[in-house]
């Protein structure tokens, strides 16, 4: 169970970017996050992994407080929460291989991993993994060398090489085409199976209702909705995107 | 609207004017001070000196012939007296002048025969003091006959005097001159001093640049204890530093001098750290954090595995000084023990003198290496252990332990400072140099704990970026050339003191292009794999050193370009390279032999510059 209470963030400079958002996440469940640009959805979702400092409020995931967490104690949560991000960051003149074996940095020992050993089981598990996504043959590419789609499928093996019981999905299909955003979001639907929780963040909703268990809306920062992904009708999504918005696909 | 429009355009005339009278006024008073002085070029004895010198340039003394010479007198009297010059030997080459008396001032005809066709020389007229004073040239023509009209000097004498001539004469094959062997000899010092400025200044510079880097140094922040105890920690880490060092040298003592020891010494040695090392790092992190007395015992454990560390560097340094000082008996560098420099012999000498060389830098260099590192951990665990004082601690202790530290902070930062001041100034005053400086720094201190709060992160990684950035900033505005002054005080004339100045100056300036490198990395990359549970150094091993290396290598690339720019005139200050022969020759107004040292100079430079660019396009 994530529990997230009266979280609020406040850049340097005044920018509020969340406001006071309370909701929960079952474990299993796969929950989309939906919202403008610039609303808060990115925001929210490196709060949980403390990628960004919350100003206020409590977040705790398995009963451990994430936001009072110690350096070793953040460390052991951000192994268990995989990320996939919207533009892939991956690190472009490594190899597929090693981009996926980042993945494992949380379990090895600095000193090992600093000298780029990683054990056997890890490589072999890199290699499994990389097949579970169908790229494979890559491995020994250079990341940049790959197309749009085969990087996302890299990141993702980056993130389930952490063995995560959460990803944390930031726009994971917004630079694909429809077809590749399908095939992306058809992985994270089978994570999801293996009983991994998923938060991600969409912003088409068809995608987020064929996939989604539950949503939550942002706008400007403050929590508009939570439901199945289904009650969003005309009018609730005029209450989330603005009275001018159209909807689209 | 036309008359603000004419207002406008007016004023704009009036600024051009203004523009127009200011221009005049600082080119007028850039042509006073430089000194521009047309009459020193229209002069003709200035244009003399300048096509003399210009033509000597043209004239690099490179290649030569060997050559052989004739020298032959003839009798005068200047004036004419009583006695007549005597006729010359008729059997070889001789002189016959015309006449054999006259006028000082007066202008005689040298006729010569019998000489070898070709050659040439000076005539020069000797008068009985034996000085040689030139008055003409001379050049042989085909049938071994030569006639020059010449001018007699002005020194009247009743003894007989002499004109004399020396024909020389090219035989043999051409050959390297003496001065083109040295300008080659000092070319390669040249090229292997920048090689090295750079191979040193790189090595400093990529750990320096990452603290001068503000997008890594930014999200550093401690809470106030941590940062204090930090800053406490670093003497007392230097010092023990140095105490493992002496330590770990007494340790292996007995085995030391000796290259088949100290060998054994280093492998039993590497094999326990290994297994230190296992019990240290397990492969993988356990899901537990480690409990207060877990932290004591790694503790211990770290410690000694870098006393055994530190050990195993000092039975190397011994057994690369053993080895070299071997070798180098073999080779006749210089005798072992007492290093007397020896005539070198044999052809691997410069290998022996290497491996020596290295061991030596190696043992001075582990209780730097010892001090630093210590310093370095127990700054990071005064920090750690001040976070985990701060997390358990109520507000009012925090706040005792705030002023506590932060007074002690302060004060072992200002005694510091103190401690270098008297190192300048000598004082020898401690009140001047330990008890005021203490005083102040636990004030200021006392200020910062009263300015925070427990919740309060201090920005300690930028206060790091910004002295990082000052100490480049001012080390790279001393040119290498002021540096190496210092320098050749210190190590003497040399290449050597060269090596060391462009070396400081190249890890300054590597240190700072580098981190503007690391500046404008993508971040993409390093949320990911932080988000992946990664610590700092992991982030950096993989998110930024992987997006860093081409332009690293171009940056060095490009740094060693300059560099053997810069050792080739760093000679002129005592630096070594070609500069130094250079200096020397233009002292002596040898120009030939100067020329050879100016042509070499913009060959290397010009090679240099092609190779480096062939080097960064196949390489980045």
């Amino acid at each position: 169970m994530l529990k997230v209470e009266h979280l609020t963030k406040v850049y340097e400079g005044g920018v509020v970017a969340l406001e006071d958002v309370s909701f929960e996440v079952p474990d299993g469940e796969f929950l989309a996050v939906i919202g403008l640009s610039g609303s808060g959805k990115s925001t929210l979702l490196r709060c949980i992994n403390r990628l960004i400092e919350p100003t206020d409020g409590k977040i705790t995931w398995h009963g451990a407080d994430i936001t009072t967490a110690s350096q070793d104690e953040l460390r052991r949560i951000r192994r268990k929460i995989g990320m996939v991000f919207q533009h892939f960051n991956l690190v472009h003149r490594s190899t597929v291989l090693t981009n996926v074996l980042a993945g494992r940095l949380g379990y090895t020992t600095p000193a090992a991993s600093i000298i780029n050993r990683f054990s056997a089981a890890d490589v072999a598990k890199a290699h499994e993994t990389l097949e579970l996504v169908g790229i494979d043959d890559k491995a020994r590419s250079r990341a940049d060398e790959l197309s749009g789609g085969q990087q996302q499928r890299v990141g993702i093996a980056r993130a389930l090489m952490q063995d995560p019981e959460m990803i944390l999905a930031d726009e994971p299909v917004a630079s694909l085409d429809p077809v590749l955003a399908h095939s992306i979001m058809q992985y994270l639907d089978l994570i999801q199976k293996r009983g991994v929780t998923v938060l991600c963040s969409l912003h088409f909703l068809d995608l987020v209702q064929q996939y989604a268990d539950r949503a939550i809306a942002l706008n400007d920062g403050k929590l508009m909705f939570d439901g199945p992904p289904l009650e969003i009708d005309d009018a609730r999504f005029r209450e989330i995107y603005g009275q001018d918005a159209e909807r689209i696909g | 609207m036309t008359n603000e429009r004419s207002k406008k355009s007016k004023r704009r005339t009036w600024v051009t004017m203004l523009f127009v009278v200011f221009g005049f006024l600082t080119y007028a008073y850039g042509i006073d001070v430089t000194d521009v002085n047309l009459d020193e070029i229209e002069s003709e004895q200035r244009q003399t000196n300048l096509f003399r010198i210009v033509r000597a340039l043209a004239h690099p003394d490179i290649l030569s012939r060997d050559t052989e010479e004739v020298t032959i007198s003839a009798e005068i009297y200047v004036p004419c007296g009583a006695t007549e010059a005597a006729a010359p030997d008729t059997s070889g080459a001789y002189l016959l002048i015309d006449p054999s008396c006259a006028d000082p001032e007066a202008e005689v005809i040298v006729r010569g025969f019998g000489f070898a066709p070709g050659s040439q020389g000076p005539i020069s007229f000797i008068p009985p003091s034996d000085v040689s004073l030139s008055v003409g040239e001379f050049v042989v023509a085909e049938d071994g006959t030569f006639e020059v009209p010449v001018e007699l000097k002005d020194r009247p004498d009743e003894q007989v005097q002499h004109i004399r001539v020396i024909a020389r004469q090219d035989v043999g094959n051409l050959k390297w001159t003496e001065t083109a062997r040295l300008t080659f000899d000092f070319a390669l010092e040249t090229v292997f001093m920048a090689l090295l400025a750079t191979t040193i200044g790189t090595f400093l510079a990529i750990p320096l640049s990452f603290l001068a880097s503000r997008n890594l140094m930014r999200p550093i922040k401690s809470p106030m204890v941590s940062l204090a105890l930090g800053v406490i920690g670093l003497p007392v880490g230097g010092l023990v530093g140095i105490w493992a060092a002496r330590l770990a040298r007494s340790g292996v003592g007995f085995l030391l001098g000796n290259a088949f020891l100290t060998l054994v010494g280093i492998l039993v040695l590497v094999a326990v750290i290994r297994y230190l090392l296992k019990l240290l790092f397990p492969e993988e992190e356990p899901d537990e954090i480690p409990t207060g007395s877990e932290r004591v015992v790694r503790f211990v454990l770290a410690a000694i595995t870098a006393v055994v560390a530190l050990s195993i560097l000092v039975l190397f340094a011994d057994f690369l000084i053993s080895v070299g000082s071997n070798m180098a008996e073999t080779t006749g560098w210089f005798r072992a023990q007492d290093r007397v420099l020896e005539i070198p012999a044999g052809p691997l000498f410069f290998i022996a003198r290497f491996v020596f060389t290295m061991g030596d830098i190696l043992r001075l260099v582990i209780p730097v290496l010892a001090a630093a590192i210590g310093a370095g951990i127990f700054a990071q665990l005064g920090s750690v252990l001040g976070r985990a004082i701060v997390a358990r601690v109520s507000d009012s202790v925090d706040t005792l332990l705030r002023y506590v530290t932060a007074i002690l902070a302060g004060a072992v930062i200002a005694t510091g400072i103190g401690a270098i001041a008297e190192w300048f100034y000598q004082w020898d005053d401690l009140t001047k140099t330990f008890w005021i400086p203490g005083l102040v720094g636990g004030l200021a201190g006392i200020a910062l704990a009263f300015r925070t709060r427990k919740a309060d992160q201090v920005a300690s990684g930028m206060t790091i970026y910004y002295m990082a950035r000052t100490l480049f900033n001012s080390l790279r505005s001393i040119e290498p050339l002021v540096m190496a002054i210092i320098f050749v005080v210190w190590v003497g004339v040399g290449p050597f003191a060269g090596a060391l100045a462009l070396a400081l100056h190249t890890t300054a300036s590597l240190a700072k292009l580098y981190s503007e490198q690391v500046e404008s990395i993508s971040t993409g990359p390093i949320e990911a794999v932080q988000a992946t549970g990664a610590n700092r150094l992991q982030t950096v091993m993989y998110a930024v050193v992987p997006q860093i290396v081409p332009p690293y290598i171009s940056f060095t690339l490009y740094r060693w370009d300059i560099n053997v720019r810069m050792s080739t005139i760093i000679g002129f200050v005592g630096g070594g390279g070609l500069g130094l022969l250079l200096q020397q020759n233009v002292n002596l107004l040898n120009y030939r032999a100067a020329a050879v040292q100016m042509f070499a100079i913009a060959i290397i430079v010009a090679s240099m510059d092609y190779i480096s660019a062939r080097l960064r396009e196949r390489l980045v």
